[in-house]
């Protein structure tokens, strides 16, 4: 039976409309612009459009004042969005080797071609409040010097000159990139659906998964062979011309991460690869998506499954925010009904309970009479 | 036959470099390529303008094969002169009206008339992108560490 | 420049032919399949039609840019994948064509085509009866052929079809096709702007005389 189904509907219209005086806050203040957003909280935006699987910025920003700020409200809003959407077709993949470089280091080679070039980052800083940015203060304009003209060699390539590293992914021939948007995940998976996932996957929970290798739960001995980050060309096949058409640049980080293999019967020992791939400047995401990508490849390298990392149906079902969300939060909906259930169900049991140990003190108090 | 192919082959290259960095244009930048235009052209819509999706896909390890990355959106829209000539626009982002002007112009380069004008204005475009690049990859360039090694004298 | 024209003439008739006011028509169809499909054996028009080129009809085409997207594979008979329409269908639907019968989504064939066996398509699976073959056939009227009856979800008691145009062996296809629920694939049968939907649920039987 369903009872107090009814009965929410203003007090939901007044709810949104103080969502909506609390979104806004004090009046006084000026409302913040989405270029704001864009320009000053644009690691914000660009995590949203990570997680939301769907590169656009200003609607990221949108999502992100729509949301107050919480992000994985507004990777949901963004995701919602998405599905409103018809598809064109599939990007030429890009080609991060031809990347305009906005930062690249590596921890593996100091003098590797192109040089190390630290970007706009927060390395290095002294990780104390600053008070200068409590005011307005005027920001000096960055110093600019001659480009060193050459290719930004990717680190892979200066290992693969010596064998000593395998190569890139191949999948089998005529392998059509599976989509998880489209298609119902299937375990066990192959490794270009395990990377979509792992690319609009929670950062905080690859963030974990990461660490815990590294703490000895599928240790994998890495180094940061390189982190780039920068834009690419963003290419589609149009039929009725004949050739492919640039639709513009995107920003993405791309971590290589290298780890020591120490060989298997079927291999000798090497380097093999995790790899990270993001929207937008997500040098932590990247980082720690080649982590536990490289964890999940404990099957193709023979080694033993014992971690949480290198369990690819934990890994993948628990990494979208999105479906965690909505599962975890779903429970503070009514479940009046459930709960009366479960309420007659309970006092059966403890009056059943209580009739047996009065039943028990009887019978011990007849047997100590006797 | 030969030099038709390459003849053509020219023609496309040079088509896909417009309309590449019509993709890159600002709104300002085509509104004001349109302004130029003399005489307006009549124009029909074909298809759109519309904004939709497109599935962008990486390379698992960087060069290997294709996998899935995630979309961007993508405004597309397609028209066609009074004259025949059926001009395609797409770019990155929600701008309908940037797409719409885009294929105007990819039309408009089909027709010797205007495509020295629609030439100018890419050309301008690319200009202005040019620098843009240059300045961030120098002030990138200023971030690059030189190393040097400290030199201990033996005695 | 003779090339050049020829080239433009063809490009104009892909580019041609599509939904004027493409949500309001599209909905319209989509409105008539889902009913139709809700109806079996109910004759319904689309209110709305296409003009793709020959030899696909309005309503096929109308059909076709209303369910076709470029995560449908496209199944195309001989004469139609001959014709301009291959190149018709990627400009305005987007969706991939495909000569691998089984990885088919929709399968469109004009009035007088071939039609292949059903079972060369997708059937689905016990788990995923949904990722099945629609198909589209175009036939001459669907009205004053040999007549069936028709029973199962979606009718009350019994309707009765005519369509004209259906190969022979149509009812020997069919009940094959019934014999494998939930597996199977559904048919649309399109005469100009006219259908009538056979779900794989719907038993059809010789009407006797």
């Amino acid at each position: 039976m369903y009872v107090a189904v009814k009965g929410g509907e203003a007090a939901i219209a007044n709810a949104h409309q103080l969502l909506a005086d609390r979104r806004r806050g004090d009046r006084s203040l000026p409302a913040i612009s989405i270029d704001q957003i864009v320009a000053q909280l644009g690691l914000a935006v660009d995590r949203v459009m990570a997680e939301a699987s769907l590169y656009d910025r200003e609607l990221a920003a949108l999502a992100v004042r729509q949301a107050r700020g919480d992000m994985i409200e507004a990777i949901f809003i963004l995701r919602a969005y998405r599905t409103t959407l018809p598809r064109f077709g599939m990007s030429v993949p890009v080609d991060t080797a031809a990347m305009k470089i906005e930062r690249r280091v590596s921890a593996t080679y100091k003098d590797l071609p192109g040089g190390q070039l630290l970007g706009p980052t927060f390395d290095y800083t002294h990780r104390l409040l600053d008070p200068s940015l409590l005011t307005d203060e005027p920001v000096a304009e960055p110093l600019r010097r001659p480009v060193d003209e050459g290719s930004m060699m990717r680190v892979s390539d200066i290992l693969s000159g010596e064998g000593l590293i395998e190569g890139d992914g191949q999948m089998p021939q005529d392998h059509v990139p599976g989509d998880l948007t489209r298609e119902p995940l299937e375990f066990p998976l192959n490794r270009d659906l395990r990377l979509q996932a792992l690319a609009r996957g929670d950062e905080g929970f690859l963030l974990a998964l990461a660490y815990s290798t590294q703490r000895g739960y599928a240790r994998t001995h890495p180094f940061v062979g390189e982190v780039r980050i920068g834009t690419v060309e963003v290419e589609m096949d149009i039929p009725e011309l004949g050739f492919a058409v640039s639709l513009g640049r995107i920003q993405v980080t791309e971590c290589q991460m290298v780890n020591q293999f120490q060989g298997s019967t079927k291999t000798p020992p090497q380097f093999t690869r995790g790899y990270g791939l993001v929207f937008g400047q997500s040098e932590r995401k990247a980082m720690a998506m080649s982590l536990v990508d490289r964890a999940l490849r404990a099957k193709e390298f023979g080694e033993d499954i014992v971690a949480p990392a290198q369990d690819e149906e934990f890994v993948i079902s628990h990494s979208d925010n999105v479906q965690a969300t909505g599962f975890v939060e779903h429970l503070k909906l009514p479940h009046y009904v459930d709960f009366q259930a479960e309420l007659d169900l309970v006092r059966r049991m403890r009056a059943e309970y209580e009739t047996r140990a009065e039943a028990e003190k009887t019978g011990t108090m007849r047997e100590a009479a006797e | 036959m030969d030099a038709i192919r390459e003849k053509r082959d020219a023609s496309a290259d040079q088509r896909k470099r417009t309309m590449g960095l019509l993709a890159r244009a600002t709104a300002a930048e085509l509104q004001a390529g349109w302004q130029a235009v003399e005489p307006k052209p009549e124009v029909h819509p074909v298809r759109g303008p519309e904004t939709g999706l497109i599935m962008v896909r990486g390379r698992v390890g960087g060069g290997g094969d294709a996998f899935n990355l995630g979309e961007a959106t993508v405004s597309r829209a397609a028209v066609r002169l009074a004259s025949g000539e059926v001009g395609h626009g797409q770019l990155l982002g929600n701008d309908r009206e940037k797409a719409r002007l885009a294929a105007i112009f990819d039309a408009l380069q089909q027709r010797p008339e205007h495509r020295q004008t629609v030439l100018r204005m890419v050309e301008a475009i690319e200009g202005r992108i040019e620098v843009e690049d240059r300045l961030q990859a120098e002030q990138t360039a200023a971030t690059r560490v030189d190393f040097f090694t400290m030199v201990r004298g033996d005695n | 420049m003779a090339i050049q024209s020829e080239q433009q003439r063809a490009a104009t008739g892909i580019y041609a032919g599509a939904f004027a006011d493409p949500v309001f028509q599209s909905q319209s169809v989509f409105k008539a399949l889902m009913d139709a499909m809700a109806r079996p054996g109910t004759i319904l028009s689309l209110g709305a039609a296409a003009a793709p080129p020959a030899p696909l009809g309005a309503g096929a085409g109308a059909i076709a840019l209303t369910l076709c997207d470029d995560g449908t594979p496209v199944w195309l008979s001989a004469a139609l994948a001959a014709s301009t329409v291959p190149a018709w269908l990627s400009f305005h639907t987007g969706a991939p064509l495909t000569d691998v019968r089984p990885e088919a989504r929709f399968v469109f064939v004009e009035a007088g085509g071939l039609v292949p066996g059903f079972d060369q398509f997708a059937l689905g699976t016990q788990e995923y009866p949904d990722r099945s073959a629609t198909l589209v056939l175009e036939i001459a009227a669907l009205q004053g052929g040999l007549a069936f009856t028709a029973t199962g979800p979606g009718i009350r008691d019994e309707v009765t079809i005519a369509p004209v145009g259906l190969p022979d062996i149509f009812l020997t296809l069919w009940d094959e096709n019934r014999a494998i629920f939930p597996r199977g694939v559904d048919l649309i049968l399109v005469a100009g702007t006219d259908i009538v939907c056979l779900p794989r649920t719907t038993k059809l039987r010789r009407r006797e005389v």
